[in-house]
């Protein structure tokens, strides 16, 4: 179908971009990569009365590499993630996550920011983020504030970005050089949203390890004994399992049925894998 | 109504349009470049894959308003181009369209695809066009096409070095 009538307009600045998302009189919705956001509004699931255009701001496009972490701006593209023309906090991880999403001509659009705001459970974003310990930068109408990716996304298509805020950048924690990373996404067909996602990073040089499971209907889901598991390092491959499916029973509000505890069990089994050669 | 101002196969173009109307519905009704083709409208058949600022994109989640200074080349605007001319020769020999309505949009992802070396072997080209669907599936023959035009535009590199 075709887009319901909008309003459109190409704000200069962060801070004019907020002003009119604060102060809009009707339902304003902030555009970047549009990619999903076109798609709601062509299958008339969103109208909203005006898109305010944030994809050109120039603060929303700078990378800055600290020399522990690296701010990718909110409209950083996947395909830019892809092609290493951004800086890599992460050893690759992103770049390759950066290429089983979606299509080509999504990933030229498409922005991290964005992934963020929406927060489809089965997005890549949120649970790598979450897996590298990353935060995300809001600005609002009151300032700027941080949070950790693990705190922003609070459900299905949920996030703590208030009304007057726009997500800035992510701030993604450099990895040391023997930093470990597994992922997997398991889907029928390349570029899919993903069925179960599974994501490791382990760095214990900063005494890091977290498994998260993705696409596991809700927010992404920390496997908390998993990851203190996977700290010690190699482990029997029917405990590995006994206590993923451990983690997974105990996050009973997500309803997982018997196919997609399995998946979820076999993403992360396999993630863990990659790590622990 | 919004004023742009882009470029479509090389020509300026200025124009009003209302917000929501998409780049696909701008080339195809504004422009007459009607070799640009709608399938789903919610960007998962790729059939209306255009290159925006020389990127492959989706024209129907694309709005025209937000293509204001860009640049847009259609299937139309592709003549001279060695790589679209070396596929189009491999499509005709290998039968690689049916009833042809995807075939545009394959043309363009699968240049990208060359373009950016990854038509290497079989399960990347396949990897590559999971994002354009072909409903007569005629994929075996699409990808042996893609191969040999990679494979011509391969040769013709390594000869130029």
């Amino acid at each position: 179908m075709k887009a319901p009538a909008v309003d459109y307009i190409r704000p200069r600045s962060l801070t004019e971009a907020v002003d009119l998302l604060a102060h809009a009189s009707v339902e304003a919705r902030v555009i970047a990569g549009g990619q999903s956001l076109v798609a709601m509004m062509n299958l008339r699931v969103a109208s909203p009365g005006l898109l305010i255009d944030i994809a050109r701001l120039p603060e929303l496009l700078t990378v800055t590499n600290y020399s522990d972490a690296v701010t990718l701006g909110a409209c950083v593209t996947h395909a830019a993630i892809e092609d290493g023309r951004v800086a890599d906090p992460s050893h690759g991880l992103m770049p390759r996550v950066a290429s089983t999403l979606a299509y080509r001509a999504i990933r030229t659009r498409g922005t991290i920011g964005g992934s963020l705001a929406l927060s489809d459970p089965a997005a890549e974003w949120p649970a790598v983020l979450a897996a590298l310990d990353a935060e995300v930068v809001l600005y609002g109408s009151s300032g700027r504030r941080s949070l950790k990716c693990t705190e922003f996304t609070t459900g299905i298509f949920q996030t703590r970005l208030a009304q007057n805020e726009i997500i800035e950048s992510a701030r993604v924690p450099k990895l040391s050089a023997d930093a470990g990373c597994g992922y997997v996404k398991l889907c029928r067909k390349s570029g899919e949203f993903a069925s179960a996602l599974a994501v490791v990073v382990t760095d214990p040089r900063r005494g890091y390890c977290r498994v998260v499971s993705g696409a596991a209907n809700g927010a992404p889901l920390v496997l908390a004994d998993t990851s203190r598991l996977v700290a010690e390092g190699p482990c029997d491959p029917g405990a590995l399992r006994g206590t993923i499916s451990g983690d997974l029973d105990r996050a009973s509000d997500r309803h997982f049925d018997d196919f997609e505890r399995n998946l979820h069990t076999v993403a992360a089994m396999r993630a863990v894998k990659q790590v622990l050669v | 109504m919004t004023g742009i101002h882009l470029h479509i196969n090389g020509a300026a173009i200025v124009d009003d349009v209302p917000p929501r109307l998409s780049l696909a519905d701008f080339v195809r009704e504004r422009r007459n470049l009607t070799g640009t083709h709608l399938g789903c409208e919610h960007g998962v058949c790729g059939a209306c894959t255009v290159l925006v600022d020389g990127e492959p994109g989706r024209s129907c989640l694309v709005l025209a308003v937000a293509c204001d200074g860009r640049s847009v080349e259609t299937i139309e605007g592709f003549a001279g181009d060695p790589v679209l001319a070396a596929l189009r020769r491999t499509f005709h020999q290998h039968h690689a369209l049916q009833c042809g309505y995807c075939t545009p949009a394959m043309l363009i992802t699968a240049r990208d695809l060359i373009l950016r070396k990854r038509a290497g072997s079989e399960r990347e080209i396949r990897d590559g066009l999971a994002g354009n669907i072909c409903r007569c599936t005629g994929y075996t023959n699409i990808v042996t096409a893609i191969a040999e035009a990679a494979q011509e535009i391969g040769k013709e590199a390594a000869n130029a070095q």
